[in-house]
């Protein structure tokens, strides 16, 4: 039934000795077919990097909004919540009337679910600056413009860079379902042959190192970002 | 004009498939309205199991960590490689290193492994976020160990632990529906056999689903507001204590 389906997706073509004729994790045929695995990992960082960017520049957007006016807060809370909540797998075939099958669906969906993750901590990193820091900017005749972009904004960076570790990460993780969707990525070639132990591993190997990999230049880019953080340690 | 009603006519169908049952695209069975219930069975089954199994690990250890306040370090990193893990793979290695085993379990335990990171971080914060002065307030009186972890730190970290568990409970039903991948069907099978159950069952079954995650949340939101002990506002002294967390809070996301 499930070969039925995904007739489109060819199992790989394997040839090799006995080890891959058993499934198990055969070094020579990881070395000779790992280019197999380039433009899927490739479309996998592109989904990613693609879906991260657009929700950060719409959560941020929002917690401007919803730092101008409070009560604005609550239901954006609410409603990015209920983004969250849906199922990705749903949502791609909920967007199959409207947006068919492929990058788009998929990047929206990715967008929809780190929204709240990515808003929740621009407001938690807004509620941490320091009343005494918003003061003195104040007294020194700061406009609400500037206090936000020079004092507020710098001051939150922490927590908005916890929230993007957390989206890219996840999302890294989602990204793995989109080949549902019909977007490709490493999952459809993890699940191309999922029997296949050196398969799994390394598609499913890649797809780890690479939400590690994209982890640790958030973390670079916010140690770069904050020299007040570094000077106080 | 057309276009508009050409996908509410896809969404009536939709509907359509989950109330009343149909032949099947392929011919021969039927499929969607009741056919769905053991679907929605075998997905509730999959997902009660997994989530047994999680918080039957987790919730000890998780407690345990708080109250001794060590652990902090493995703690951070359970859930930051928890969350890098993509739930496909899991389940794939899991089927592909363990053929022999049931096709059930090896999806249930790695739904359990997925589960287990929310719940730990969110039992560890819970309960080093208990007001060190209740703590040594109850030492003053002469309770144990255990004592204090049964009648201080678990009713004042209840509200987090319950946090973690609808966190886990909701992520666990969605990838729950990926199941039919490896042969469990569960809810996700109208969407992933789409020839045999044709665009309205995937639309159909996407739905269902997507209701199940959001009645979960809501019921689950429920009950962690009625077991919240009278007189703590977990919204209202959150960001009290975040500051005598420091660091610890700021790195850990706690309930999304």
């Amino acid at each position: 039934m499930i070969e039925l389906v995904f007739a489109q997706l060819q199992r790989r073509d394997r040839s090799g000795g006995d080890c891959v004729a058993d499934n198990g994790i055969c070094p020579d045929w990881i070395a000779d077919n790992f280019d197999r695995y380039l433009d899927p990992f490739w479309q996998h960082v592109y989904l990613t990097l693609v879906s991260v960017a657009i929700g950060f520049a719409i959560a941020f957007a929002l917690a401007l909004l919803a730092h101008r006016r409070r009560w604005l807060a609550p239901p954006i809370t609410q409603v990015t919540g209920i983004l969250y909540t849906l199922p990705s797998v749903a949502v791609f075939f909920l967007l199959l009337p409207l947006t068919g099958r492929g990058n788009t669906t998929a990047i929206i969906a990715l967008v929809a679910y780190s929204l709240l993750i990515l808003f929740r901590n621009f407001m938690a990193g807004f509620d941490n600056v320091p009343d005494e820091s918003k003061d003195a900017g104040r007294g020194m005749g700061l406009s609400y413009r500037q206090l936000l972009w020079q004092v507020e904004l710098p001051l939150a960076l922490p927590e908005i860079m916890a929230g993007l570790r957390i989206a890219v990460t996840t999302t890294v993780g989602l990204t793995a379902l989109v080949f549902l969707a019909g977007a490709g990525g490493l999952g459809e070639a993890l699940f191309a042959d999922i029997n296949f132990r050196s398969n799994v591993l390394v598609a499913g190997g890649l797809a780890v190192l690479l939400a590690v990999v994209l982890d640790l230049l958030i973390l670079a880019l916010q140690w770069a970002l904050t020299p007040w953080m570094r000077a106080r340690a | 004009m057309s276009t508009t009603l050409a996908f509410l006519g896809d969404f009536g169908d939709a509907f359509d498939y989950i109330f009343h049952s149909r032949e099947s695209q392929a011919g021969g069975a039927r499929v969607g309205g009741s056919e769905l219930l053991p679907l929605l069975w075998t997905h509730l089954k999959v997902t009660g199991a997994a989530m047994g199994i999680a918080i039957a690990i987790a919730l000890p250890i998780g407690l345990a960590l708080g109250h001794t306040g060590r652990g902090a370090f493995a703690t951070i990193s359970v859930s930051n490689v928890g969350r890098a893990v993509p739930s496909i793979a899991l389940i794939a290695f899991f089927v592909a290193f363990f053929p022999r085993t049931p096709e059930f379990w090896n999806v249930t335990v790695a739904l359990a492994l997925l589960a287990i990171p929310p719940i730990l971080t969110n039992a560890f914060v819970g309960v080093r976020q208990v007001s060190r002065d209740a703590v040594d307030a109850a030492r003053g009186m002469g309770m144990s160990g255990t004592q204090i972890v049964r009648s201080v730190e678990l009713p004042l970290a209840l509200p987090l632990i319950f946090g973690g568990i609808k966190t886990s409970t909701v992520n666990v039903i969605a990838t729950a529906t990926i199941a039919p991948l490896v042969g469990v069907l569960t809810l996700g099978d109208p969407i992933i056999s789409g020839t045999v159950h044709g665009r309205a069952g995937q639309i159909g079954a996407s739905i269902v689903v997507a209701l199940l995650a959001v009645l979960a949340e809501l019921a689950l939101s429920a009950v962690q507001r009625a077991v919240t002990p009278t007189g703590v506002k977990l919204e209202k002294g959150a960001s009290a204590r975040a500051s005598r967390l420091g660091t610890l809070k700021r790195r850990i996301q706690t309930v999304p």
